[in-house]
């Protein structure tokens, strides 16, 4: 696929087609994500149609919307655990028609869960070094056969999952169960088990959900400190505005499966088709 | 005292064939989230896999358990490839109504290429020197029985917990989806699953048919039963628990036939699981479903 044009308009660029916002330090840079006309109909219901979108290879962007928009969808076909009717996605230039889930992980994309999703029975240590599988290649015959530099590269992947929980202050964590893990613990520990799958892009479906202000503020802090540290991008769907307003540096908001807007987060507060959404929809959950 | 200890041995070495069956049945059950009937089936084919191998090839018997093997993991790998991948998004009942389907197909190929006839196991454990200890004697093919299944049990134990491969099983088993967006092949994982449980089902077929000689095509049936019976009775998809509720299973077996009847003895047997599962639905060491909402 050919390279899309940027059109200067002022200071900002407006990449084709999305219409997103990608911050300046991004601009003349393969995009990390291109979501070009996403749709997804399931039966004949219509549950995504003609999303576009171009997040940057740093940019922290949002995905907001009423309940029922379709936002987690919009996660699922990124990560194709849902195969988009419609529409193409482009991962830094590639394409991930046709790949399953655990291939396009590879090719960059990890995300967490708005439900807690850890492998609970295993230690903290094992979460992450799960997450770390896709780094080492290993099947059944490269293990037996390479018995002795597997000790080497287990020394090796504990290292690299205690640095990865350090980040988080976790590892004095690491031997405990996942599951007995006190709830911002785990929620930390999905973003670490994320992370250590290398991504390019990460994305976090509503990571502030039941935490308090105090524990909100944290996370707003340690998502910088992740985009800053690691150099990826990180596009998240919340709930809490003023969590997204602060940090987010281009937001999408979605209604009914489709965009409604797209800018900074300035013009998003402004928007009027978006105070609609919210709160002209009274009879929605 | 003799009988008991003689009867406990016995017992300790049928029970391990069915714990090597029964690991088979709940590692797939625990990942694949199916019930393989056929499993069975892959116990009679590796049985006729070492009988032509070693008596109609004449290789020599440790060779022909190699042979054996391999054509068991061949056999698991290739009957998920063709008949349980393309339903990983079927109903259960449609994916359990295949596995029967399978277990019948294996049944009548050996039927067509081995007769319906019983065919004598090769004596692979003759030369293996019975041990003696006071009034008790044990035999040479029980004790290495005894000491593969407890060697196997133990490296199995350490690859689940402690190898990459182990792991992206464990993590398969607890959340197929989220260990796919961590980067893990879920059919692969499936496919090694299903080798190592056709791995056990083969060296299980090799101490069975020591153990009772002649092999028929149906031979993999009620060896299969009991194994899923002692997979149920320790908790399916519990690793251990299979262990344990197949040496418990063979105990309780041996026990009934020297103590009380041969005849009731599968009575018994199916008897206890019955109570066990009233009292703890879950199995012995099985773990609480909690469903997901």
């Amino acid at each position: 696929m050919s390279h899309k044009e940027y059109v200067k308009e002022g200071s900002r660029m407006v990449p084709y087609p999305s219409g997103a916002i990608v911050p300046e330090r991004d601009l003349n840079k393969t995009p990390v994500l291109e979501a070009m006309h996403l749709g997804i109909d399931f039966g004949g219901l219509t549950a995504v149609d003609d999303f576009s979108l171009t997040v940057g290879p740093t940019e922290i962007a949002g995905l907001i919307g009423p309940n029922g928009a379709g936002k987690t969808t919009v996660f699922n076909l990124l990560t194709n655990v849902y195969h988009p009717t419609r529409g193409n996605i482009m991962l830094n230039g590639y394409t991930t028609a046709g790949k399953t889930t655990a291939q396009v992980n590879q090719m960059g994309v990890a995300r967490t869960f708005q439900n807690i999703r850890l492998f609970s029975n295993l230690s903290v240590l094992d979460n992450v070094k799960v997450g770390l599988h896709n780094e080492m290649k290993e099947n059944l015959l490269s293990a037996m056969t390479h018995m002795f530099g597997y000790k080497k590269q287990e020394k090796q992947a504990d290292e690299r999952a205690l640095e990865l929980l350090d980040f988080f202050h976790m590892s004095s964590l690491a031997y405990d169960e996942a599951g007995s893990l006190p709830y911002g613990a785990q929620r930390r520990l999905e973003i670490v088990r994320a992370l250590a799958t290398s991504p390019k892009i990460l994305l976090l479906d509503e990571p502030a959900a039941g935490m308090n202000p105090s524990e909100t503020f944290e996370l707003m802090e340690n998502i910088r400190r992740i985009r800053d540290t690691f150099g990826i991008a990180v596009m998240l769907i919340e709930h809490d505005m003023k969590l997204v307003m602060s940090i987010c540096e281009g937001i999408c908001v979605l209604d009914h499966g489709k965009v409604i807007a797209k800018g900074t987060p300035e013009e998003i507060k402004a928007n009027t088709r978006v105070i609609e959404a919210y709160l002209g929809k009274k009879t929605e959950e | 005292m003799i009988t008991l200890i003689q009867a406990l041995l016995n017992g300790l070495s049928l029970g391990s064939i069915y714990a090597l069956i029964a690991l088979g049945y709940t590692m797939v059950y625990g990942i694949a989230k199916m019930l393989n009937f056929a499993h069975g089936d892959v116990i009679m084919v590796g049985a006729y896999a070492v009988i032509t191998s070693v008596v109609q090839a004449k290789m020599p018997g440790v060779l022909g358990v190699v042979v054996s093997i391999a054509i068991c993991a061949l056999l698991g790998v290739t009957i998920e490839f063709l008949a349980y991948r393309p339903l990983r998004k079927a109903a259960s009942l449609t994916v359990l109504i295949t596995a029967i389907g399978v277990s019948y197909l294996l049944q009548n190929v050996a039927q067509l290429i081995y007769g319906t006839e019983q065919k004598a196991f090769p004596e692979l454990f003759d030369s293996i020197p019975t041990l003696t200890l006071g009034e008790v004697s044990i035999e040479g093919s029980l004790l290495l029985t005894l000491g593969l299944t407890a060697v196997i049990m133990a490296a199995l134990t350490l690859f689940i917990n402690y190898t990459r491969v182990g792991k992206a099983m464990r993590a398969v088993s607890e959340d197929k989806e989220a260990a796919e967006l961590m980067g893990i092949s879920v059919n692969r994982t499936i496919t090694v699953t299903f080798a190592i449980g056709s791995v056990l089902a083969a060296v299980a077929s090799v101490f069975y048919g020591a153990s009772y000689t002649y092999i028929r095509p149906t031979t993999g049936a009620m060896p299969g039963i009991k194994a899923f019976t002692a997979a149920v009775f320790g908790g399916i998809g519990s690793i251990p628990g299979a262990m344990l509720g197949g040496i418990l299973l063979g105990v309780i077996e041996q026990m009934s036939k020297t103590y009380i009847s041969t005849k009731w003895s599968d009575a018994i047997v199916f008897g206890v699981l019955v109570l066990v599962l009233v009292i703890k639905p879950t199995g012995l060491l099985g773990k609480k479903i909690s469903e997901k909402v």
